[in-house]
């Protein structure tokens, strides 16, 4: 039996690994998607003051500090039994939705954007932002550049920090901000609008009009049919912050619809013993192995599933856009993993509008963004949707507020197995007979780049290019070849 | 003549040191201008073996940051230290542990435990990770996490210390000017073991607070009152690390109405960071009476977190005897 190893995937902390092994005719038999690390939050958490939990959690991704210290401030609320005001609530969505801009925009003109604007098939030495540079226009470089700071600065502003926010805590927040600040906010919100909807067109222009792209995106080798979850609001329109967790079946019907507090009635986690980390899936679906259809309770969560799960955007651009993006792709749900790109530029335009609104609205600037908690404090779970997907955070704590137990669903976790799955698909189209195609490296690579997967959650970089190093092994251990991306 | 070496490296980490690094902007490019990026795993694509290649001591600045969690990362730490003349330990994983440090309180047994019996794990078989798995295709294999977690110090010979969780952008680009000043004869590099992009106070020096030497009856907790936005956090009873905290970030997080974690480490010429801070919060209780000053310190409702929250792995204690034990 032949065996190939991918080790490490250096987008995946450093440290991913994929193994794929073939059977005597060369076929692919298995694929195991490995996981390396643990660092224990779970654990150390307990004992903490649990207002602290906004701040400690930060540290588990400083790719994404923001959503954990939503999600967890949203829980440490619960735990309060207290309810924040509008304009604390408004302030933390609005640090969130700048937050949207940044990180979609990174994603998609630095990983996943290369992908298609350049072109699968483009040389490797173009794949990546400096050839997007050169296609789209060099001042586009000049945006995504303003674009991160934009919302970097956002986040500093309301959050005290660039990264690993300090400001909400359980009741609202630390500060609120001041008309000079909201009308600076207000500003580079605008112009976010604007570089959502270039952002758009250059998708449109490059890709959708051109046959070849197109037929990708709605090709067979990136198609799973799945669950698929995602925070609505009580319209059932998308919302980051807030909401109820829905979840539709495969064929697009609304499957459950649960409160944050009800996750685990509808969430469990499987364990594989190769892997330190477990794979998410409907509890009352059940775990049928790494499969698609309605009777395996593997689900998905991204901007596709998000808007899948959802019957649309509450601001007029981004509605607009989900209505093209639905009509162009045949109905929904969507099931082809390659379109996560598209929606993602639909939930950035989404991003930027909701910043616009919640800049304008007149309570934004108001000094009542905290209310003082007064029961006892016991247990809550606070739900918001992480950029790679639902994010949950569940803590116990004793009547003086110190955590005692806790429980943590992560964003790219929920995704697991089906990142799994696409692998094993993208590997059993390309490897026939003991022929190991080079296009493998690249299918391989944006079979997992579309969930834009942050597996202990440092996934973002600079180039867009993932290195990959194969090497095809003989049962002996002997390499009989080596295929090679980016590595010299 | 080819341009000196730079290579970047993360250990257990969160990956904010390095979106620190890409905030820096524009200075990036200087990096760019003056160094040739050899290794760097989150933007570019050399592998361990490529580094392994390299002659000893050939790169001349390399940025670590987290703590040493697994065989992998120590296998790195030994392989880098060899081949780079300076070597950083940047952020506080590396300087002192940080808050995966934390870990570090308990058995890693039980943080293994703990993670495969949560709520919602479905684990029948009662399944642990394994090191070396078989399955029916072969044999698989993921690293072993050590007992517990160690700086970056603990492991190899370390030149330069950079706090922060993570090091503020300013911060780190004061520090890329010194390096390309160096480079070009203008400057001389600090002295080997000194802490580089920080100040040599405490954040209180930098805060913008008033202070009014007042002393307390009770600490309180930041989310159980409205705290006055201009007066020292700790005299309003709330536990703030600034006065055993290193300077360095502008007081960030007390400007912004939340107290300081201590996430810049001990402030310059501490020895134990819990020990300073407990003095400090000891100087303003507002008592003589042994039995109230007990009932003033049961207001710390965490004192172990309070006091070693990010440096707990990098501290005399470095970890509780049950986690020495494995």
């Amino acid at each position: 039996m032949q065996r190939i190893t991918i080790d490490p995937i250096t987008r995946l902390e450093g440290h991913g690994k994929i193994e794929i092994f073939l059977n005597e005719q060369g076929n692919v038999t298995n694929t195991y998607f490995q996981i390396p690390e643990l660092r224990g939050f779970e654990r150390f958490c307990v004992g903490r003051p649990v207002e602290e939990m906004p701040l400690l959690t930060n540290r588990i991704c400083g790719v994404c500090p923001e959503a954990h210290h939503m999600a967890a401030a949203k829980a440490t609320d619960a735990v309060y039994h207290v309810e924040v005001p509008r304009t604390g609530k408004m302030l933390r969505e609005l640090l969130y939705s700048a937050f949207y801009c940044t990180d979609h925009t990174t994603h998609f003109y630095a990983l996943g954007g290369p992908d298609f604007i350049m072109g699968p098939d483009a040389p490797v030495a173009e794949r990546n932002i400096l050839g997007v540079i050169h296609k789209v226009g060099l001042e586009i470089g000049g945006k995504v550049i303003q674009m991160r700071k934009y919302g970097h600065t956002v986040v500093e502003i309301i959050g005290g920090r660039k990264v690993h926010p300090c400001t909400s805590i359980p009741g609202g927040l630390t500060k609120g901000i001041t008309e000079e600040q909201r009308k600076e906010i207000e500003q580079m919100g605008r112009w976010a609008i604007e570089f959502a909807q270039f952002s758009l067109k250059a998708f449109n222009d490059i890709v959708l009009s051109n046959k070849a792209y197109l037929d990708l995106i709605v090709g067979d080798v990136y198609t799973h049919k799945t669950y698929y979850m995602g925070l609505v609001d009580a319209n059932n329109k998308v919302n980051f912050y807030d909401g109820k967790v829905r979840v539709v079946a495969p064929d697009g019907k609304e499957y459950v619809k649960y409160e944050p507090k009800d996750y685990a009635a509808n969430i469990a986690e499987h364990v594989e013993p190769w892997t330190y980390l477990k794979f998410p899936y409907l509890k009352n679906v059940g775990w049928k192995g790494f499969v698609d259809g309605p009777d395996s309770g593997v689900y998905m969560a991204t901007p596709l599933s998000r808007l899948n799960a959802a019957d649309g955007m509450t601001t007029p651009l981004a509605q607009a856009e989900y209505e093209k993006f639905y009509s162009t792709l045949g109905g929904k749900p969507v099931h082809q993993r390659l379109a996560i790109h598209w929606a993602r530029l639909i939930e950035l335009l989404y991003a930027a509008e909701r910043w616009v609104e919640l800049a304008t609205d007149p309570e934004i600037t108001s000094p009542n963004f905290h209310a003082i908690p007064t029961a006892t404090p016991t247990e809550g779970v606070g739900i918001v949707e992480a950029p790679r997907g639902t994010l949950t955070h569940h803590y116990w704590t004793d009547e003086r507020g110190v955590v005692t137990r806790v429980n943590l669903i992560v964003g790219t976790t929920n995704n697991y197995a089906p990142i799994t799955m696409s692998i094993k698909k993208a590997a059993d189209n390309l490897i026939k007979n003991g022929n190991v195609n080079e296009g493998l490296l690249n299918m391989v690579e944006m079979a997992f780049r579309a969930y834009d997967p942050c597996f202990g959650c440092a996934t973002h970089s600079l180039p867009g290019q993932m290195p990959l190093e194969i090497n095809i092994r003989k049962p002996d251990g002997e390499i009989l070849d080596v295929l090679k991306q980016f590595v010299d | 003549m080819s341009k000196p070496k730079f290579a970047m490296y993360w250990a257990a980490s969160c990956g904010g040191c390095e979106i620190a690094v890409l905030n820096i902007h524009e200075k990036i490019l200087d990096v760019d201008a003056n160094f040739d990026v050899v290794f760097w795993p989150v933007a570019m694509d050399a592998k361990y073996k490529d580094v392994e290649a390299m002659e000893d001591g050939s790169i001349l600045l390399t940025l670590w940051n987290g703590g040493i969690r697994n065989d992998e990362n120590e296998h790195i730490a030994h392989l880098l230290r060899r081949k780079s003349k300076i070597l950083v330990a940047f952020g506080s994983c590396a300087c002192e542990g940080c808050i995966p440090g934390l870990a570090n309180f308990s058995p890693i047994k039980e943080m293994v435990d703990t993670a495969f019996t949560t709520l919602t794990t479905d684990n029948p078989d009662n399944l642990r990770p394994q090191t070396s798995y078989t399955m029916p295709e072969g044999i698989i294999t993921i690293p072993t996490l050590y007992p517990v977690l160690r700086t970056l110090d603990q492991v190899v010979d370390v030149d330069y210390y950079m706090p922060g969780c993570p090091p503020e952008s300013h911060q780190i680009a004061a520090v890329i000017d010194l390096v390309v000043q160096v480079l070009q004869g203008k400057a001389e590099l600090p002295p080997k073991g000194a802490t580089i992009g920080a100040g040599n106070s405490t954040v209180c020096d930098e805060c913008p607070r008033k202070r009014n030497v007042k002393t307390i009856k009770e600490f309180g907790r930041i989310q159980l009152m409205h705290a006055d936005p201009e007066l020292c956090l700790l005299e309003q009873g709330i536990p703030c690390n600034g006065p055993a905290t290193r300077s360095g970030c502008n007081a960030r997080c007390p400007s912004a109405g939340a107290q300081c974690i201590g996430c810049y480490g001990p402030a310059e010429g501490v020895v134990d960071y819990g020990a300073r801070l407990i003095s400090a919060f000891a100087s303003v209780i507002d008592s003589n009476k042994p039995d109230e000053i007990d009932k003033i310190l049961d207001g710390l409702v965490d004192p172990a977190g309070q006091f070693y929250r990010f440096n707990l792995a990098g501290s005399l204690l470095r970890s509780s005897k049950s986690a020495q034990k494995g």
